[in-house]
């Protein structure tokens, strides 16, 4: 099922949370939805949940719309909140059983879908305690096991591996990973790994907007978008007379001498330096013991877009 | 339908998990018993085969039982976050909220089945009307919707118990006292206008033994109108502006 976001706005007052994104989720797809605080995240998840109601715009799931359909909507999503709000009087088992028979599984199937879950979660050894007995790590998966407990066809998670520890946190972006090749799953994160481990495409959200949209890659890609690289070399007389050489590549915009005595070499937009640089070396006899290609990270491609 | 009792069965089961429903229903017990047997006008100074005193007390009882039952309903889940949880699964609000009410009032109900044996054993001393005690027992019954409306709705204005029982118990003072007070000072229409609104002129007709229907309209539009106003509260989030 489809997630189709057309010119969502939402207002608080004079403030927008949301301004005017469109955006869409095919099946089988995992959107990571990215931002600082206060971005508008959490707002456009709680609007595709049917949570809250936009101020303007209009959301689809496959033909459901927010504004007409909200039970149909309702039931084929699984959401998981931010903050993972459970009911800590609860034991595990109940809590599945009331969320399975809220969103209208079968009794006849209720029994398997919870063991089914408690095996996918890993909640077996602890199935029987009440949630508020549990880590945090534990009742973050009996969130996700809520969520998935009617197998819904659109997961949205939102921060999803908060408080989990680094074992914990592969375990559920792999399990993530398995149930996004058959269902549409959106999710939030401030861990910048998380995203491009887990999802296909990364939205990058500020101050309501969408300022980035594009696969892990294309975005590293787009932001630097000039080359650079890394060098170690040896057996030279002169540091100086290295650098001013390399500066005088017709290719070349900038070298930097680092720390560690390396240069770093960033070449002019749509040019490649590479052949120059080696050529260079042989001509003056120098060794080139290291020429690393430099990628720029999603870190930086996030500082890009989001501080103004 | 479904989804409310699916709703109420949870309350119910977490009334009873958490001992309150326990302790509630001693408390009730106990004072009503104890004042119905022991205290003040019970059924040896009068020296009538009566029930009366019950419904008497039971009416101030239920008056801070109801609110120390619903302030969390509410309030609490909005503190937590569960509220969220409920709103985004396939339930409306009025079913959060009927399924929430309907949890109080058969709480009440069963205090009120445990009390059985007090009427049972007063039929065993002397003649009772048997009528009048069971449209006492209805009137209980309508008596705690009204509460409970009252209740939920004070629940749902705040996400603090403290001030959802302080505000259920200030609502329930108009009702309960003031509104009577204001009867007696006033004649005329306006007399009469607080003498309708007052709960106890509904209450006693019905402990009375006589079934009026602008009794049962009265403590039903209460619960209603309180419901209504706790369902406008919680969808406020759903308002586009």
């Amino acid at each position: 099922m489809d997630i189709k976001v057309e010119n969502l706005k939402k207002r608080y007052g004079s403030q927008h949370a949301v301004n005017d994104i469109s955006f869409e989720v095919k099946t089988g797809e995992i959107l990571g939805f990215l931002g600082p605080n206060g971005a508008g995240k959490t707002t456009t998840m709680k609007i595709i949940t049917c949570y809250m109601a936009p101020s303007s715009g209009h959301v689809k799931l496959g033909n459901y719309s927010i504004h007409k359909d909200q039970e149909a909507i309702k039931r084929s999503i699984g959401y998981l909140p931010e903050h993972n709000p459970l009911y800590l009087d609860m034991p595990v088992i109940e809590y599945l059983q009331f969320s399975g028979t809220l969103q209208g599984v079968p009794k006849s199937s209720l029994r398997e879908r919870i063991k089914a879950m408690v095996r996918m979660c890993g909640l077996d050894k602890e199935k029987h305690k009440k949630i508020g007995e549990l880590s945090k790590g534990y009742r973050q998966r009996v969130g996700l096991a809520q969520a998935m407990i009617h197998d819904p066809e659109v997961l949205i998670l939102d921060e999803p591996t908060t408080g989990l520890d680094p074992n914990q946190i592969v375990e559920i972006r792999e399990l993530i990973k398995e149930i996004g090749r058959a269902k549409t799953v959106l999710l939030s994160t401030h861990i910048l790994p998380e995203v491009e481990a887990t999802c296909d495409r990364i939205i990058i959200i500020n101050d309501g907007k969408i300022v980035a949209n594009g696969s892990p890659e294309q975005l590293r890609k787009e932001a630097s978008g000039k080359e650079i690289s890394r060098l170690r070399i040896e057996e030279f007389i002169d540091q100086q007379s290295v650098f001013d050489q390399l500066k005088a590549l017709p290719t070349v915009e900038l070298v930097e001498v680092l720390e560690d005595g390396r240069f770093q070499v960033e070449s002019k937009s749509d040019e490649f330096s590479r052949k120059n640089i080696f050529k260079l070396c042989v001509d003056n006899a120098w060794v080139l013991t290291e020429m690393t290609p430099i990628e720029r990270d999603l870190e930086d491609v996030f500082r890009n877009v989001t501080i103004n | 339908m479904k989804n409310i009792w699916i709703i109420a069965k949870k309350e119910l089961a977490s009334f009873f998990d958490s001992l309150i429903a326990y302790i509630l229903i001693v408390i009730f017990l106990g004072l009503s018993g104890f004042f119905t047997w022991l205290s003040g006008a019970d059924v040896f100074f009068t020296g009538q085969a009566s029930i009366e005193p019950f419904f008497a007390i039971a009416y101030w009882t239920l008056f801070f039982f109801i609110p120390a039952l619903t302030m969390k309903m509410i309030a609490e889940e909005k503190k937590v976050g569960t509220l969220e949880f409920l709103q985004t699964k396939a339930v409306t609000d009025w079913q959060i909220l009927l399924g929430k009410f309907f949890a109080c009032l058969i709480l009440v109900l069963i205090a009120l089945v445990c009390s059985l044996p007090y009427y049972i054993t007063i039929s065993q001393l002397g003649p009772v009307d048997h009528g009048a005690v069971w449209c006492g027992y209805l009137g209980i019954l309508f008596l705690s919707a009204a509460l409970i409306g009252i209740g939920l709705l004070a629940s749902s204005v705040t996400n603090n118990q403290i001030v959802a029982f302080l505000l259920s118990l200030f609502i329930g003072v108009f009702f309960l006292i003031v509104f009577g007070q204001l009867s007696s000072t006033f004649s005329g229409w306006l007399g009469e206008t607080f003498d309708y609104l007052n709960l106890a002129t509904h209450y006693n007709s019905m402990i009375r033994g006589v079934i009026d229907t602008r009794d049962i309209i009265f403590f039903s539009s209460i619960a209603i109108f309180c419901l209504f106003l706790a369902e406008m509260v919680l969808s406020r989030r759903k308002i586009t502006e």
